[in-house]
């Protein structure tokens, strides 16, 4: 009797949906057998809900003041201690949580489709094309991230607009590298030449046949690359280029706390928690899908 | 021959490349750079006059090779916070992170390569799994974060090291800066008591660094020595009845050796990186420090000096371990 298991596990899918639905089956049915990213996707999809439902979670106001409050330590009514203007740092490690979301949102956003369209270009056309971007691919990589994204956060001015451009900025050659190797193997096929028979043209071919085929080793790289979008904006919200106050952004967070750590040590200490977590979350997230999605490059367990 | 030609050339690339960079972050400033030297109540003459002498009415390639000209003489221009010559105030601070990140890659190798070693010969044990999530530790938790948390515990609460600085105050300008490695000079003008002094002071520092290239080089050593171990030499060792030390270190391991430098190499250029979040945390006054307070007061020509430098450094670190890895491994010759 055919159950809705043996038609998503059909070796011969009948139509497109049929294929994708199977796939994504395959897929999650394999990622729930490895359990360090099922914690990994446990902890992300948390980062999402407690974003979207901040309102609700936080106990306090994240930027309500009360000085009586002032750096009070953990206690029942406030989780996380209060910070030097007696917010309740729960509350504001939980909104957070929402400022966090957006920049690596953002970031992903951003950088991911133009290092996809650089890499698949100059894959795609070779010659002159090829050696001019990857050129300028490669003097981008060749800078570490966080200088790049510090320069160019002074040039553009602090804030956290400036921020998640200038992280993209430094975070976009390497999905241009990796883009361009797919294409490469991709490339020569028998179905790119067929889809050129036929008149396609080099946009079309790439879009719709290159493009897609990159995806998966960029979702890999992009969920691995998470976690040092996390602590590079944080960073920048440490030294106090990044977010601004009263924003609750963490990095920004412990930046306050620093003056307070030797006895006041909850303010700094909790939003790095927070950090850590999250970003432990995406490693570990990113493991996973790499080991499921991509076998030849999978750790050796 | 023609190698090592192809290979200068492409370094030079690489470093105009650089320098393409921080010429156009100088440029994108929104701060307009004539102002900034002449204020803005200057008269129109004035202004104009200042332009011209900068050199800024020149056609942006003109300026670009003006700006290659001058960084080769050694002119990156004077930093408006310290009144001084950019390349003077780097001199002076680039040891002070050199000590902290050798001392940070000193303890990164030595117990980084035995913890990558023996997680791969005990393979799924529970300290296999250790090793890899503090391997996975390293990317997610913020350095300055680490640093704090170390000052903290190990600082306040416990007092086993030194606070931030590099030597305790009553210590400063003690001794006579021939190196600049406060370590190396308290040691040459035999001076061990501020020895041990700037000992406790850069301890913390340098194993906070140490623990971002140990995560990161004991990960990529087990996963080198697990490809040796699956090698059917190592099975003809073992059946041969050598003792299992020997086939870690003799057998397996004599052959990771050579990408394992090219390993180190890329975590030391690394911690040039992680010594920027660093030496703010435990004000080290070094090249990070000089950035971070540079950005702050929006001052142009330090930033993009130190900026220069870590990233020709960064660029040089990963180029010499290139090269070792093509002098060392026959196959990549």
């Amino acid at each position: 009797m055919a159950t809705t298991r043996d038609w998503l596990l059909d070796d011969s899918p009948s139509s497109r949906l049929q294929a994708r639905l199977g796939r994504s089956y395959r897929l999650s049915h394999a990622l729930a057998r490895n359990p360090l990213a099922m914690v990994g996707a446990i902890i992300v999809l948390t980062l999402i809900l407690v974003a979207l439902f901040a309102p609700w979670i936080a106990t306090h106001s994240p930027i309500g003041q009360d000085l009586a409050m002032r750096l009070k330590p953990p206690s029942w009514d406030n989780w996380m201690g209060t910070d030097e203007l007696g917010r309740d740092i729960w509350s504001r490690v939980v909104y957070g949580a929402r400022i966090t979301l957006m920049i690596v949102a953002l970031v992903a956003v951003l950088a991911a489709p133009v290092g996809l369209i650089v890499g698949a270009v100059a894959g795609y056309f070779g010659g002159w094309t090829d050696r001019i971007l990857m050129g300028i691919t490669d003097i981008f990589l060749s800078m570490p991230k966080l200088i790049l994204a510090l320069a160019f956060v002074a040039a553009l001015g602090p804030g956290i607009q400036n921020a998640i451009i200038a992280i993209a900025i430094a975070t976009w050659p390497g999905y241009a590298r990796i883009a361009r190797a797919e294409t490469l193997t991709i490339r020569n096929s028998e179905f790119v030449a067929a889809v050129e028979l036929q008149g396609a043209s080099s946009f079309r071919v790439i879009v719709n046949h290159i493009l897609p085929l990159c995806t998966s080793s960029m979702i890999i790289r992009v969920t691995l690359d998470m976690a040092g979008i996390i602590l590079t904006a944080a960073g920048l919200g440490f030294i106090g280029l990044g977010a601004q106050p009263p924003l609750p952004e963490w990095g920004a967070m412990i930046s306050r706390g620093r003056s307070f750590i030797l006895d006041q040590w909850w303010v700094a200490t909790m939003p790095g928690f927070a950090i850590v977590i999250v970003s432990l979350g995406f490693c570990f997230l990113g493991d996973g899908l790499r080991d499921v999605l991509d076998p030849k490059h999978g750790d050796r367990q | 021959m023609k190698g090592v030609l192809g290979f200068l050339v492409a370094i030079a690339f690489t470093f105009l490349g650089l320098l393409a960079i921080t010429f156009f972050i100088g440029r994108v400033v929104p701060i307009d750079p004539v102002l900034a030297v002449v204020g803005d109540r200057a008269p129109r003459a004035v202004y104009e006059a200042a332009r011209i002498e900068m050199g800024l009415d020149k056609p942006l390639i003109v300026q670009f090779f003006h700006y290659v000209g001058n960084v080769l003489t050694g002119d990156l221009g004077m930093s408006v916070s310290t009144g001084k010559p950019v390349v003077e105030d780097l001199k002076r601070v680039f040891p002070a992170t050199l000590e902290m990140a050798t001392l940070g890659i000193m303890i990164g190798v030595l117990l980084g390569v035995p913890m990558g070693v023996y997680a791969a010969s005990r393979q799924g044990s529970l300290l296999d799994q250790v090793i890899r999530v503090v391997g996975l530790l390293g990317y997610s938790i913020p350095a300055f974060w680490l640093g704090l948390v170390g000052l903290a515990l190990f600082y306040a609460k416990l007092q086993w090291v030194g606070g931030p600085g590099r030597l305790d105050i009553f210590y400063d300008g003690m001794v006579d800066p021939v190196t600049g490695l406060v370590l190396i000079d308290s040691l040459i003008a035999g001076e061990t008591e501020i020895f041990f002094n700037a000992l406790s002071h850069i301890a913390l520092p340098a194993a906070v660094l140490g623990f971002f290239s140990l995560a990161y080089i004991a990960r990529m050593t087990r996963s080198f020595m697990l490809d040796q171990l699956a090698q059917e030499y190592v099975t003809t060792a073992r059946v041969k009845g050598v003792s299992e030390r020997l086939v870690l270190w003799r057998h397996a391991f004599r052959p990771i050796l050579v990408p394992l430098i090219t390993v180190i190499g890329l975590s030391y250029a690394g911690l040039l990186e992680g010594s920027v979040m660093i030496e703010t945390v435990f004000s080290w006054p070094g090249i990070g420090n000089y950035l971070t307070t540079a950005l702050l007061n929006a001052d142009m020509n330090a930033v993009l000096g130190a900026t220069l430098v870590i990233g020709a450094v960064f660029i040089g670190i990963n180029k010499i371990s290139d090269v070792l890895y093509r002098v060392l491994d026959p196959r990549a010759r």
